[in-house]
């Protein structure tokens, strides 16, 4: 086809490749939808058969037989201290992993493989790091079917996350500032202290809520290590009134999580006991909105004053 | 051009190089290699003391790789490699030395780059930054340190109410004269400039350049420019690079008005470069 050259010819030509725009653009506003509307219509479906269901009791509430009585609170203080002990571990691991590799490490062979072996690791299915945990934390050091093993997996399941959020973060910051910093005579150390870490906190964090938003959600690792279906009882306050005030023991509590108590009221018969499940997973979906909205004031707010 | 260019130097009627200039530091057969890639060839160039230096030369010569040798800026990334001596003098170290800390080295000689580079900290913390590397901690010190650098750098009347403002909301001037600031306050012994206002509008550039004028007195100055105007209008001493290589050295009066060398004389008339 010869190429347009008269008036008429690009203006028909050009009326062509906007019938192209057209398809493609139908073509993607459907993909869009099938994506989105799936996850309204169920999380619209959970809403309207769990939102009735919750009440300050289903909160307060240990599991029970009787499906009117039972509540979350066991679960949804599992998942809260679960959540705090993974957070506790993989932060300070994977920043200052990502801070390693990105200022420290020398760039040969060695790092290249530690680096793409991060990156895959993110893609290991949640269940193997179960089974790893449960050789490892449950029975190789001990620590049984507790809050600790399961935030310490949940820890290393995030771990690539945070990696990966805090090199991204490290990236971003202009060549200049870190020239900057070294021209005036800063060691490596004090680059990262005074400047790399502070300016990339936004990225950080952001990357650590997305990856607890994942982790909060995840169940497969969590029945694996043996997290219990029915727990009626919490963990051991962290604090009390007397010396020493401050105790660990809950580290080591028998422990029950949210989605864990959902998969539990989903496999009864009792039709109310699907409602309860409906609840909690509403209840779910919400903390980790929650956590994702979270992430995104953290990040508009420290990058408010950081303009590259 | 050529007139244009006699004419800028003879407005300087009051810079003369001082009779016999102290050498401050000197290049002796420096190469400098980018992995495979020879940059810089057997360079030798004294820096006189208490004198702006000025290196010009086409984009690609080598001269902003030569300058960041001085204050060992290649060893933040892999694959560099020097070879000869810069010395500094009067102590005779050669900063190139392996066994010289190249930490040791940026905290006598001090750097302000092209793009202004502040940090996203408040006007008093950046130029206080370098004080607090060396670990000054007492305020009253460092609130003294950084005046006094404010004002060598011309900058403390505009910022004198506003230290603890963000450096981002300064113009992009005063941004760069407050990078001069951070890099005067621990009183340097050798101040690099590369291409310190190719940034800048002219305004901008114009007070740079007088400010370089005015800190000589204090402190050795050694300038890479893309801007030939700029290196007559400022500097004693210029040397012209071409492809890794230092073709002529001298006094900027007598490179601009009777270059000895052909290529020179053609980069600098405008038929070249």
């Amino acid at each position: 086809m010869a190429y347009a050259q008269t008036i008429e010819q690009i203006r028909e030509r050009i009326a062509e490749h906007k019938r192209w725009d057209l398809v493609f653009a139908i073509v993607g506003v459907l993909s869009l939808i099938i994506g989105v509307l799936t996850f309204v219509a169920l999380f619209l479906n959970m809403a309207l058969e769990g939102v009735p269901r919750l009440s300050l009791d289903f909160f307060s509430n240990f599991p029970s037989r009787r499906p009117g009585q039972a509540g979350i609170l066991s679960a949804w203080v599992g998942s809260m201290l679960v959540m705090l002990v993974t957070a506790v571990v993989a932060v300070p691991l994977g920043v200052g992993a990502g801070i390693y590799l990105e200022e420290y490490a020398p760039k040969n062979i060695v790092t290249d493989i530690i680096e793409i072996n991060i990156t895959n690791l993110a893609g290991v299915p949640s269940i193997v790091y179960g089974l790893l945990a449960l050789g490892l934390f449950v029975y190789q050091f001990g620590f049984g079917q507790s809050i600790l093993s399961a935030g310490l997996t949940l820890a290393l399941l995030i771990l690539p996350v945070v990696i990966v959020a805090t090199r991204e973060s490290i990236r971003s910051i202009p060549i200049g500032i870190r020239e900057g910093a070294y021209a005036l005579g800063a060691t490596k150390w004090q680059v990262s202290k005074d400047h790399i870490i502070p300016y990339s906190m936004a990225g950080i964090l952001t990357g650590v809520i997305i990856g607890m938003s994942r982790a909060i959600g995840e169940t497969a690792p969590i029945i694996t290590i043996g997290a219990l279906t029915f727990i009626a009882f919490l963990p051991p306050a962290p604090f009390s009134a007397e010396p020493p005030y401050v105790s660990f023991e809950w580290l080591t509590s028998p422990f029950t999580v949210m989605p864990i108590q959902m998969f539990n009221w989903t496999s009864r018969p009792e039709a109310a006991f699907q409602v309860n499940a409906a609840a909690a997973g509403f209840v779910l979906v919400l903390m980790t909105l929650a956590m994702n909205g979270l992430a995104i004031y953290i990040r508009y707010r420290l990058r408010k004053n950081l303009k590259w | 051009m050529v007139a244009v260019m006699k004419n800028h130097v003879a407005e300087h009627n009051g810079r003369e190089a001082a009779p016999a200039p102290v050498v401050k530091a000197d290049a002796r057969k420096l190469n400098f290699y980018y992995g495979e890639f020879h940059a810089l060839k057997d360079l030798n160039m004294p820096v006189h003391e208490k004198q702006v230096t000025a290196l010009i030369g086409p984009s690609g010569c080598g001269k902003s790789t030569f300058l960041r040798c001085f204050n060992r800026m290649h060893d933040l990334y892999p694959g560099n490699r020097y070879q000869g001596e810069i010395v500094l003098h009067p102590d005779n170290v050669n900063v190139l030395d392996p066994s010289v800390d190249p930490i040791e080295v940026r905290m006598r000689i001090s750097m302000v780059f092209q793009k202004p580079n502040p940090f996203p900290k408040s006007i008093y913390e950046n130029v206080a930054y370098g004080l607090r590397v060396r670990g000054e901690t007492k305020t009253r010190v460092l609130n003294e340190k950084v005046q006094e650098a404010l004002r060598s750098a011309a900058l403390w009347d505009e910022a004198k109410d506003r230290l603890d403002k963000p450096a981002f909301n300064l113009s992009g001037g005063q941004q760069q004269r407050l990078c001069i600031a951070r890099a005067l306050a621990t009183n340097p012994e050798i101040l690099l400039f590369d291409e310190p206002t190719s940034a800048l509008d002219p305004i901008a550039t114009g007070a740079i350049e007088e400010l370089i004028h005015d800190l000589k007195h204090k402190v050795t100055i050694l300038i890479v420019t893309h801007n030939m105007q700029q290196a007559a209008r400022v500097s004693d001493y210029t040397a012209y690079m071409y492809l890794g290589e230092l073709i002529e050295f001298g006094v900027t009066d007598e490179i601009f008005i009777k270059p000895k060398k052909k290529q020179t004389e053609d980069y600098i008339t405008g038929r070249f470069g």
